[in-house]
């Protein structure tokens, strides 16, 4: 199996993505600076120097300390404390590890509903499509705004505050999950109907193979292109919305601040001088979203057919 | 003089890991009124040869070296400016898609006068009557009719006809068809060619002619080259080199037409395929398909040696002539 | 005469246009019009391949003859009409009943750039057919398998693990190939098959093909828009034009002595090498579009020799003397 896989690395290294990628500054740093990102995350419990969800390890007295390097900082709380007295370098570790598993487990949500949805509307079309896709339409006519406010209000009344808490995250990849899915399905229904015209579809048909074998072993694969891209772009989406739901108090409780929960509990603080609680949070979100809209750009352009084909 | 002299042509194409050559060393003339057969597989640049004339390659093409030169000017070394002059006025141009050449958007009647006034100072009454002129020598039905039509109304024959008025606008001395009618249906096929020819010979108009049919060659053009791996291998009479080719490439060609073989026979085949411009071979690109090359072959290119009229590239042929001209002179 | 290995009945096919029944309707004239528009593809043909021979369909782009092929291959449903393969119709078979009749037809198509799934190794195109249809196969007789059709072929072994895309045209035709005989068919639907590809290439491939035919006792059904092609290759033609069938008969006697003036008229228009000049025989007008036929014979409106009957009714297709089956008035009434 090794030689497999060495030639397969190989592939990859002549392939025109490795090729782009390395001749790209601006992939390569966004790609950088994601990696970074996401391994601050994954590891926040080993590099933040305390707990937040830890009330243990909270005192009030150390609320709204600025950031070192301004009168009054604490060198034990390099980017200060919120309002709570919480070490806002460890908040920010946790809340970006919140924030990124909603972006992907939304996404990831979304790819399974919109490839599923998507395949079938394409590849059996006729009525099967028309349903879907009038589903996606009606999905896409409410807001994510909307569905959250009612999904939430339904959660938190029928679990308690309490239990809400807990449970919020997987309710957050859920709504934006589900708010979002047509983007994908519309993406793969649109690649699998330039597909199953090709006469390698046409041959498998004749070789007699399902239906089922067909849309997945022979066309989901060539629609992967367009659908990676698509959910990159997606991801930075459901971070955004995840950050504005719990900007508006919808989302994440500020006991597991997001980055989104983070700033709106900041915000409330910017008029008494304590705006590092606020703009820290909401610089590391906006660098967040643009790396990955950038990498999302990148690999747009990549993977057009067009250029690629050259 | 010759109308057009291409001589020593070099075309490249500058893509990742350096150039590769799409042309090499292309020498050829056209005079005035003479239909001129450029035949060749895909890939062997006859349509780089094409728009290179008009110097129309496009980054990351660009041509390397050699002149083209239009009654004595060098297009080559033209600017843009007076290119266009030329373009479309004295040399037009005939893709194998007729919407290459039309806006979808606009009338047969529109486009064809745009054309005209681009080079023309002319009033549009002039330039309409100009174009209904055009639209009759094509034996367009109902000419005027189709001048008020849009492109997507004409079917593939009629299109490709609007096409060839359209070449014809301005009178040109030289008219370039790429491949004009590989998109049509045979019965089409035959009535284009013959029109074009038709017009040709009427106007006094200058064809070059690109095409893989070596049947359409045969039957339009008076001398031909043909190409291999971005290089001429053969060039003369058509007659000549169709009844009596002289490079192994070209007897391959010709004798794997299915026209040739004996039905229910096996056709004779050349073996592989024409290499991609990324790994031409050393040499004469044609010796790993070829059944006589020798060790020389894999080293250097031929140069050209003269049998009869036909140019040809090939040191086969050059021992053959060789071979003769020692038999003579011994026999004397 | 044995009995056909595949038999056409009267085929037809027609492809909707005009969408669902709202998009149907049209206000003309101040009422409202249900307005039905189909491209007529196919109609009515009549066709049977004998085991063993190549048949070969001819026509111009719009003729049907790609069509004919889907619709045997069961690519598309027939509007009416029936295929039988063997003696058994097979038109209407599904899932597991036509199974069998996957395996022993195969198909190969025209544009080798888009008939290899660009995501599989040449390796994993071949071996899913034949682990498909032979699920109780060991790995050694698939891997065997899978050596004697790259070997029939002659592509090399090693390139199992490369994909579809770093090979040239002619080379994805073989690859086409080589996965139609891995599951042994006994009947090759070859839909323009060399179209695609260059003249010295062309050759190879028509070779592998007849050498296929020989060594396997293949029949095709060879559909082409190239009659030279047709003279080398087919056993039988069948020329077609606007979805019927104008003439039938054996190569020889076809290129021969063509009796429909549309075989005329196309044999006509190949360009060939000893021609100083084209010399085709002048057609009228071009190919009508299949939506709105023609009445009587499709033919009439481009034909020298149509009068009043032709322009009313249908020609069926007779018999003549050297065995030609031809659908020509003219030709029945001695004119031609």
């Amino acid at each position: 199996m090794t030689t497999a896989t060495v030639s397969r690395w190989d592939r990859f290294r002549e392939s025109f993505v490795w090729y782009s990628f390395k001749r790209d500054k601006v992939a390569i740093i966004s790609f950088l600076v994601l990696l970074l990102m996401v391994l601050a995350a994954i590891f926040a419990p080993l590099l933040a120097p305390a707990n937040p969800y830890d009330l243990a390890q909270i005192n009030i007295m150390n609320s709204e300390m600025p950031p070192v390097g301004l009168d009054g900082a604490d060198p034990a709380f390099p980017l200060g404390t919120d309002a709570q007295g919480r070490d806002l370098l460890s908040t920010i570790l946790y809340g970006t590890r919140v924030s990124l598993m909603i972006g992907f487990g939304a996404v990831l949500l979304q790819a399974v509903l919109g490839i599923l949805f998507g395949l079938m509307a394409g590849y059996l079309g006729g009525k099967v499509d028309a349903i879907l896709m009038r589903i996606a339409d009606v999905q896409l006519s409410f807001s994510t705004l909307m569905v959250a406010i009612i999904v939430g209000a339904v959660f938190k009344a029928s679990f308690g505050n309490l239990m809400f808490g807990e449970i919020a995250i997987y309710m957050l990849i859920f709504i934006i999950g589900i708010a979002e899915w047509p983007q994908i399905a519309r993406t793969v229904r649109a690649s699998v109907l330039a597909e199953k015209k090709k006469e390698y579809v046409e041959a498998a048909r004749v070789m007699g193979f399902g239906t089922r074998r067909i849309m997945f072993r022979h066309i989901l694969p060539n629609t992967l292109s367009p659908i990676f891209v698509i959910a990159t772009v997606q991801i930075a989406n459901a971070i955004i919305s995840e950050a504005a739901l719990s900007f508006l108090g919808l989302g994440m409780p500020e006991t597991q601040p997001s980055l989104g929960s983070l700033i709106k509990s900041g915000f409330d603080y910017i008029q008494s001088g304590s705006w590092w609680i606020t703009l820290i949070p909401g610089l590391v979100l906006v660098v967040l979203v643009l790396v990955i809209n950038l990498l999302g750009d990148w690999l747009r352009d990549v993977m057009n057919p067009r250029l690629y084909k050259g | 003089m010759a109308l057009l002299e291409v001589k020593d042509l070099d075309v490249r194409f500058a893509v990742r890991g350096g150039d590769l050559t799409a042309l090499r060393g292309i020498s050829f003339s056209l005079d005035k009124g003479e239909r001129l057969g450029l035949v060749g597989e895909s890939g062997a640049g006859k349509s780089v040869a094409a728009f290179s004339i008009l110097n129309l390659i496009a980054m990351p093409g660009y041509i390397a070296g050699g002149q083209i030169l239009y009654k004595g000017r060098d297009l080559a070394a033209m600017s843009e400016r007076e290119l266009r002059k030329i373009r479309g006025n004295r040399i037009a141009m005939i893709f194998q898609d007729p919407m290459m050449t039309l806006n979808p958007v606009l009338t047969i009647g529109t486009q064809m006068v745009e054309a005209i006034q681009a080079h023309r100072k002319i009033s549009r009454k002039d330039a309409r009557a100009i174009a209904l002129d055009r639209l009759q020598k094509v034996q367009i039905p109902s000419p005027g009719k189709r001048l008020d039509q849009y492109p997507h109304e004409l079917s593939g024959g009629m299109r490709q006809r609007v096409i060839i008025a359209i070449a014809l606008l301005l009178d040109p001395e030289i008219i370039i068809a790429d491949e004009p009618t590989t998109a049509l249906d045979v019965t089409i096929q035959a009535e284009i060619m013959d029109l074009l020819l038709d017009l040709c010979e009427q106007e006094n108009v200058a064809l070059m002619l690109i095409t893989h049919d070596l049947g359409v060659v045969s039957q339009v053009t008076q001398r031909m080259l043909v190409m291999y791996s971005g290089r001429i291998i053969e060039q003369g009479p058509t007659r000549e080199i169709i009844n009596d080719a002289q490079h192994p490439y070209t007897q391959g060609l010709i004798n794997a037409l299915p026209q040739m073989g004996e039905p229910g026979q096996r056709l004779f085949q050349i073996p592989g395929s024409m290499p991609s411009l990324k790994n031409v071979p050393t040499g004469c690109p044609f010796h790993p398909r070829c059944s006589f090359a020798t060790d020389q072959c894999t080293r250097m290119m031929p140069e050209y040696v003269r049998s009869g009229n036909v140019d040809v590239a090939c040191y086969e042929v050059a021992n053959l002539i060789e071979q003769e001209r020692r038999m003579q002179e011994a026999e004397s | 005469m044995t009995s056909p290995l595949v038999s056409i009945r009267g085929l037809e096919k027609r492809f909707d246009l005009s969408g669902n029944l709202l998009e149907q309707i049209t206000f003309k004239g101040g009422r409202l019009r249900r307005k039905q528009e189909a491209v007529h593809a196919i109609n009515g043909v009549d066709l049977e391949v004998q085991k063993g021979e190549a048949l070969c369909v001819v026509g111009e782009s719009g003729c049907g003859k790609s069509t004919v092929a889907r619709t045997v291959m069961g690519l598309l449903s027939p509007s009416a009409g029936e295929i039988h393969y063997g003696g058994q119709r097979i038109d209407n078979l599904e899932g597991k009943a036509s199974l069998p009749y996957r395996r022993k037809m195969q198909m190969i198509f025209q544009n080798p750039y888009a008939s290899l799934n660009p995501r599989m190794t040449i390796q994993q195109t071949l071996e899913e057919p034949i682990r498909f249809h032979h699920p109780d196969w060991s790995t050694p007789q698939v891997r065997d398998k899978i050596h004697e059709v790259m070997h029939s072929v002659g592509i090399d072994l090693d390139w199992g693990s490369r994909f579809g895309h770093e090979f040239s045209g002619g080379q994805r035709q073989r690859i086409a190939i080589a996965r139609a005989l891995a599951v042994d068919p006994e009947f090759i639907v070859a839909d323009e098959p060399i179209s695609a590809l260059d003249v010295s290439i062309q050759a190879q491939v028509l070779n592998l093909l007849m050498d296929a035919q020989e060594s396997r006792g293949l029949t095709y059904l060879f559909i082409t828009h190239d009659l030279a092609v047709v003279e080398h290759f087919g056993t039988r033609v069948a020329v077609m034009y606007l979805g019927r069938v104008c003439e039938l008969a054996d190569t020889k006697t076809l290129f021969a002595t063509p009796r429909h003036p549309y075989t005329q008229a196309l044999l006509s228009a190949i360009p060939k090498l000893e021609d100083d000049r084209p010399n085709h025989i002048r057609l009228n007008g071009e190919v009508p579009t299949p939506v709105n036929l023609p009445s009587g014979c499709v033919f009439h409106g481009r034909c020298p020799y149509a009068n009043e009957r032709c322009r009313r009714e249908v020609p069926a297709l007779i018999t003549t003397d050297g065995g030609t089956q031809v659908a020509c008035h003219a030709v029945e009434e001695g004119r031609l």
